[in-house]
């Protein structure tokens, strides 16, 4: 614990550093475009749109059933690319974090973890304007809204936390081995068609649904719906699934990113 | 008590003939065995000790190791071997504008630079005035950097930079940037901080620079100290080396 102090202490330093990253990101993003912060909103709403035409006029899918509760495609799908998008946002831009800091890493002093837990935050900014989007579509489709509604943000909060470990992993592995940003963007596509976004478990074929328990976007996906569809505490696996994922990826990530963080430097 | 301690700082690169950095490549290398590094080393056995109050220069012909002793004392690069330690807060002027956005206006870059810098929103505010004014660009303060000149940009830079009173300001080539005008504006500024007993150390090409400013120096040739002591003894020594060098140094100096 006293060998940890030094790094609490930097990061108190440098909190307002993160704080202007982040407002940097979104001004960047949002600036000159008419819309501006609208756009957060509307381009989420507008990808379920397009989702939500495909699957229920090509597909026939406008309602999924689980027991007796029916649940409004539209809402379900907004559920699980809410957290699928967060998940992919984030690791996919911490892990370029590093390499696209290069000319301030080569020049200043500043704790590097900064930079992809910036890109971390800043995706969970945006998945809290999707949100919005959520509650546009809820309204709409006159959702029944359950009590653990107001628990919606604990899957995203323990999912930020297993996206910052797995962002820094991949933030320190593509410095020294750049290719690996082109096999992560197809596992990261892969990766979605194995989590029930667009459709239900109870579809898949028997050896498929063995390797679900394995993916812990399953177990983020269906907790984050427990608590805003299904109006349900989720059950003790994907409590275990969620918190065992969180915490492997950010003692891994944490680990690995500390050995190799001095060496950066000479990569970049 | 010393305020930058230096101790037997190695620091060694590995020069890849051709730089491997992706996965499929280092697999290909390995299997054949021809994943062979050359190693560099910038800095060898270098020891120096700079104690509070002092401005310190470094000088030495270009790939001497000045600019990566440097970035070693800044925290930028972590020596291979050996320890540095500094006693305070440091101001890097290693190169001015890291960390500018070229996208965001000027306003947005001070308070972004200004906490790269590891300074509070707060203390920005309180200072704002004073770094427009010192720059001199109030009327562009909300047009977007990449319209601004490159003279601009280091205005803001060098402004931003020496708003606080840092323990150590670390220079490299610092003072070479804008008009005539606003160079001798910085090295005012750069008095300023050493009169209030900021500790400076310096890179500079200019021998005439150098004499002026520093009161010590140490040269640097191949990654060793050849020679560091008070400014007259090395900077002699150190003009005597190449004497069409010195020659035009001299002329510079009267100018």
């Amino acid at each position: 614990m006293q060998k940890m102090k030094p790094y609490f202490k930097d990061f108190w330093r440098y909190r307002h550093l993160l704080n202007n990253l982040i407002s940097r990101d979104i001004k960047v993003k949002y600036r000159r475009s008419a819309l501006g912060l609208i756009w957060s909103v509307l381009n989420p709403l507008l990808m379920m749109l397009v989702m939500y035409v495909v699957f229920s006029q090509i597909f026939h899918m406008t309602q999924l059933n689980r027991g007796d509760v029916e649940v409004n495609f539209a809402v379900y799908l907004l559920t699980g690319q809410l957290m699928y998008n967060f998940f992919s946002e984030a690791t996919q831009t911490a892990m370029s974090s590093v390499l696209g800091s290069a000319p301030l890493i080569k020049k200043v002093y500043i704790p590097k973890y900064i930079f992809p837990l910036e890109k971390v935050a800043f995706s969970f900014v945006n998945a809290l304007f999707s949100l919005i989007a959520l509650v546009i579509v809820m309204i709409f489709t006159r959702t029944a809204v359950h009590v653990t509604v107001l628990l919606f943000w604990v899957p995203m909060v323990i999912l930020f936390l297993f996206n910052f470990g797995v962002g820094l992993i991949l933030a320190s592995a593509t410095v020294f081995f750049r290719d690996i940003m082109h096999l992560y963007g197809v596992l990261v596509a892969a990766l979605m068609y194995l989590t029930p976004i667009m459709y239900d478990v109870s579809i898949l074929p028997a050896w498929a649904l063995k390797f679900i328990p394995f993916n812990p976007m399953y177990w983020f996906v269906s907790m984050f719906r427990d608590f805003v569809i299904y109006g349900q505490m989720p059950g003790i696996n994907a409590w275990i699934g969620t918190c065992a994922s969180a915490l492997t990826s950010l003692a891994a990530g944490l680990l690995l990113f500390k050995k190799t963080q001095d060496r950066f430097v000479l990569y970049i | 008590m010393n305020i930058i301690e230096v101790r037997d700082v190695s620091m060694r690169f590995n020069m890849a003939k051709e730089r491997v950095d992706n996965l499929k490549e280092f697999f290909i290398k390995k299997a054949k065995g021809t994943l062979k590094f050359e190693e560099f080393y910038a800095l060898k056995n270098v020891s120096l000790t700079v104690e509070r109050g002092d401005v310190y220069g470094l000088v030495g012909l270009n790939g001497s190791g000045k600019s990566t002793l440097l970035k070693v004392v800044a925290g930028v690069l972590k020596p291979t071997t050996g320890t540095a330690v500094v006693r305070g807060v440091i101001a890097p002027l290693i190169e001015l504008g890291a960390g500018f956005d070229m996208d965001l206006t000027a306003r947005e870059n001070i308070y972004l630079n200004g906490a790269v810098l590891g300074l509070e929103t707060a203390f920005i505010d309180s200072k704002f005035d004073e770094i427009v004014e010192f720059s001199e660009l109030r009327e562009f303060l909300d047009v977007p950097l990449k319209n601004y000149s490159s003279g601009m940009v280091a205005r803001i830079a060098f402004a931003i930079a020496t708003v606080t009173k840092p323990d150590v300001l670390i220079a490299d080539e610092i003072l070479s940037v804008g008009d005539f005008l606003f160079q001798k504006k910085c090295e005012q500024r750069m008095k300023e901080l050493m009169s209030g007993g900021t500790t400076v150390l310096i890179v500079s090409h200019s021998i005439e620079q150098i004499e002026r400013l520093c009161n010590k120096v140490a040269w640097l040739d191949h990654g060793r100290i050849k020679m560091d002591g008070p400014v007259e003894q090395v900077c002699e020594a150190y003009k005597e080396l190449d004497p069409d060098a010195a020659a035009e140094q001299e002329a510079r100096g009267k100018k």
